[in-house]
This record gives C-alpha cells, structure tokens and sequence, in this order.
C-alpha cells in the first residue's frame, strides 16, 4: 500500500534541536509535575538516590506515582511490576502507531528513539507524520525536553518536600490522588470507557477487602481490560490501514 | 515481598525501568512480525485508566473527609476545565481548606 506514509528521513543533530525547543514551551509544566512526583516521594519515604534514579530510569509519571502508592519498608514485587506495566501498556499500542515510519531507520535509530517515548512528544511526532512530514528529531528532541524538565521537577519538588514539616496540612498528601484521578478523567470518555472504570472500582474494591494486599490494583485492571476485550470500539478503517502499509 | 531501603530500593526501581521500556520497545517490536490485534487493542485501551481507577479506590474509600472531597472536586474542575494542572490544584485546595476549617 502507499497511502500517506512519507520517507522518515535518518536523525540529524538540527532535528533533534528543533524538536527540543518545539517542546520545551510545553515541557515547562512538566516541571510541575515533577515537582508533585518529588513532593510525594519524600512523603512516602524513598531516599534521594531512588527518587532521582526512578524519574531518570522509569520516566514515566503515572507509573511513578503508581509506585509510590504501593511503596513502603517492604513491597511486593509482582504487583508492582504488573501495576507498572498494566498503567504502561498504552506505550505499546503508541509505539506500534509510529511503526510505519520507524520501520525505515537503521535499528539503533529507532530503538534508541524509543528510549525517549513519551505521551507529549509522541503525539507531536505522529501528527507531523500523518502531515506528511515525518521527523524523528521531534521524537527524540521533545523526549530530551520532557526528560531534562522532569529531571528538574523531581529535584526542586524534592528540595521542597524536606522542607515542608506536615504535608496534610496543606492538602499535600491528595497531589498522587488527584494527579491519578486527572489522568483517568483527561482520557477520551465514552459508555465503554466509563463502563471499564466502574467495573474496575468494583473489581478493585471487592479485591481490596477479599484477597491479599495490593491485589485490588491487578484485580481492577483486569476487570477494566476485560470490558474492552468483549466490547471493541467501532472505529474507521483509515488507522488500520496505516498499521499495515 | 520484598525490603525497599537502599540498595534493595534501587533494584525495585531497576526493575520498573526494564518493564517500562518492554512497553516503550514492545509495540515496534511486535509490528515487526505481526500487526496488532484490534480486541488485544481495546484490552490495552480500557486497562490503562482502569489501574489509575482500582489504585484510588482505597483512597476514596478509607481516606478521611477531606481526601474525598479533593477527590470530588478534581473530578469536577477536570470534566468542566479539562485542564489537570487547574483541577489538581482544586484538589488539594479543598483538602487543605477542609483540614484547616473543621
């Protein structure tokens, strides 16, 4: 087929700049974000080494905060681990999307562009690609400004986080709930959307008072990814086709 | 189970970064051999907000007053505003407005 897909052309240290300060505007509120995240970890009690290596190695927020919530003196593993891959998973369904066009750079070029994946700068780089201007600069550049004000974030909401001596007081133990619950609501809502979060509340629930600790969150992601098992979205062909050029 | 302090801590967070980046690699990987299902598709959808939802359900169920009306209020700034910077910072007003009321 040839429908739409334009030659990606190779990286360059120009395209990778222009993705970066494309981004860097946008990137800024990561930096709030960031400082959440840091806030949150001091509270749950990780040393500054975890809470600096987890944002530079994990880079992925939500899952981060995830963590957090499950983290004390001792943890179980496997939850953990699924918690992390269930919440994301959607990188998978997003790096699949940008196959078309990574499929036509050398190996290291597409792999270790993927390294910088992340929700902001992947739509930019899939929208310029279904413009018909393909760039992987934009993938890598805007990943750098994600990771670098995210970097920063994490230090600054740190620093902060030692200083505050009670964080309920000011509201300050609710930033993980209500950063969650913001990325649930921000998500596209339909019957079947709202019919998978309700399963997953119940699921969870009845997980939470009836089996082990920490399984309610394995409970309640299954429970929700069974609804969109059993109930596909209508959709127009236009995606697949471009999944099978 | 497994103690989180120092090293022991590093090598939790080791292991969450490995399984972040199968989801960063594993899409391209698997479209290498073989297009994605549309019903495994759909799973991956409704599974993602799922997990948010199930890891606040101890929250909205055993936090105090003030954690549920934070909750509460997020919920309403996020579908009127659509904005999360707006709506997490109502959140935690409220909480921190209930707690220092009552």
């Amino acid at each position: 087929m040839t429908t739409s897909v334009l030659a990606m052309p190779g990286l360059t240290l120009a395209s990778i700049g222009k993705g970066f300060w494309r981004l860097l505007p946008l990137s800024l509120f990561v930096v709030v974000f960031g400082l959440a995240y840091g806030l949150a970890a001091v509270q749950t009690g990780l040393s500054p080494v975890q809470i600096v290596f987890m944002s530079f190695a994990v880079f992925a927020g939500t899952s981060q905060f995830a963590a957090l919530e499950l983290w004390g003196t001792q943890i179980s593993l496997l939850p953990l681990l699924i918690t992390t891959f269930a919440i994301n998973a959607r990188m998978l369904l997003m790096g699949a999307s940008l196959y078309p066009w990574l499929k036509q750079v050398p190996t290291t070029q597409r792999y270790g562009s993927l390294l910088l994946m992340s929700d902001a700068n992947w739509a930019m780089t899939l929208n310029d690609c279904q413009q018909g201007k393909p760039n992987l600069g934009m993938l890598v550049g805007g990943g750098l400004a994600i990771w670098v004000t995210w970097m920063v974030g994490t230090l600054l909401g740190m620093t902060f986080g030692n200083l505050i001596a009670n964080p309920a007081r000011f509201g300050l133990d609710m930033v993980m709930g209500c950063f969650m619950l913001s990325m649930v609501l921000g998500g596209r809502k339909s019957l079947r959307m709202v019919l998978a979060w309700f399963v997953a509340a119940l699921t969870g629930w009845l997980a939470y008072v009836y089996l082990p600790e920490n399984s309610h969150v394995v409970a309640g992601a299954l429970g929700g990814g069974l609804v969109g098992l059993f109930w596909l979205e209508k959709k127009p062909a236009q995606q697949s086709e471009a999944a099978n050029t | 189970m497994m103690a989180t302090d120092g090293m022991n801590g590093l090598l939790v967070i080791l292991l969450m970064s490995v399984v972040t980046l199968v989801t960063r690699f594993g899409g391209v990987w698997v479209m290498s051999i073989v297009p994605i299902n549309p019903r495994f598709e759909s799973f991956i959808n409704t599974m993602s907000g799922s997990v948010l939802i199930a890891i606040l359900v101890p929250v909205a169920v055993e936090g105090d007053t003030a954690a549920r009306l934070a909750l509460l209020a997020t919920a309403c700034v996020m579908l009127v505003m659509r904005k999360p910077m707006p709506a997490i910072a109502a959140g935690i007003a409220v909480a921190a407005g209930w707690r220092y009321l009552v």
